[in-house]
């Protein structure tokens, strides 16, 4: 088998780039919006990990970034869930389609 | 480990990538909370792969154990009757999955394109132009042979950590008389105001209120 280089992990960081921005954009519940955004997220941090690996000048950085975007998802998650839930309390939906006017 | 290591690389990205997609295609929310669970785990597999074990140790524990304990709670909160399986119309389908198969060509095919290998040379039509402004000192990055043969899974662990608390390990430059290293104390100040931040207005957003009678459709 060839060794594995840095375009199959780039390759595998797109596939988890597209499968998020299609999931963002074909799902009507709110929390499923968010695990796209999650899929996003991981597709940039296989990235950043396997650029670190393969180019030793970006060797630390690359582990710094990805455990920077970590933290920030989980930050990220927390609010949007957040205001996920506050939406729910008050609208008794969670259909992003019918958060047209968003007066709380 | 030469050897094992394209089959642990195709089995661990077969996982994830299945993953992915059946996150993507499964209708029920709580369904394709379950993908993602193993789409992370695969991730963290391939971190752990290309020796970032640091990383790799704080995707399984900030990510599938914190980040989707959220969204599963999220999901039996807020999954209620026929918000379960809320559906796209499929022309929205169509649309959606054509421009995502657009976008992964396109990613794909600038992948081979680029050929990425090794560290970055200066190209020599810009050699002469200053486009940093202190010049980069390549003879302090760490060598890629040295860090192979060292297997101590100490190793960057150490190395981050000092970095985080303020001690250069990143890229040096040189400056003046001398060779400064990048450190990442401000970054790290920057994220910790961030998540306190974020947790009060978690906890503010979240918090427990009286609930409407009415229902808005």
């Amino acid at each position: 088998m060839n060794p594995i280089g840095l375009d199959q992990y780039l390759c595998l960081g797109a596939l988890l780039f597209v499968c998020g921005v299609i999931c963002m954009a074909t799902k009507r519940n709110a929390i499923g919006v968010l695990i796209g955004v999650e899929l996003v997220l991981n597709g940039g941090n296989i990235n950043l990990v396997a650029f670190s690996y393969f180019n030793p000048a970006f060797q630390i950085e690359g582990m710094i970034f990805a455990l920077f975007v970590i933290v920030l998802a989980a930050g990220e998650a927390a609010v949007a869930l957040a205001i996920v839930l506050n939406f729910y309390n008050n609208h008794m939906t969670v259909d992003v389609d019918s958060a047209e006017e968003l007066k709380g | 480990m030469d050897a094992a290591q394209p089959i642990l690389f195709w089995l661990i990205a077969a996982v994830t990538g299945l993953s992915a997609i059946g996150a993507v295609v499964a209708q029920n929310i709580v369904r394709s909370a379950t993908w993602l669970l193993f789409t992370l785990a695969g991730s963290a597999g391939v971190f752990f792969l290309l020796g970032a074990d640091l990383v790799g140790a704080v995707q399984i524990l900030v990510y599938v154990g914190g980040t989707l304990v959220l969204v599963i709670f999220g999901v039996m909160l807020t999954a209620q009757g026929p918000f379960i399986n809320i559906k796209a119309t499929s022309a929205e389908w169509a649309i959606s999955a054509i421009v995502g198969l657009l976008l992964l060509s396109v990613l794909v095919v600038c992948v081979g394109w680029l050929q990425f290998a090794g560290p970055p040379q200066f190209r020599p039509e810009t050699a002469g132009q200053q486009i940093r402004p202190v010049e980069t000192v390549t003879e302090f990055a760490p060598k890629k042979d040295e860090l192979d043969k060292n297997v101590q899974t100490s190793h960057y662990s150490q190395t981050i950590g000092q970095g985080f608390l303020g001690v250069g390990v990143g890229p040096a430059h040189r400056e003046g008389a001398g060779v400064v290293r990048i450190n990442y104390l401000l970054p790290f100040e920057l994220v910790s105001v961030h998540l306190l931040v974020v947790l009060i207005g978690a906890a503010y957003l979240g918090r427990a209120k009286r609930r409407r009678k009415e229902i808005v459709p």
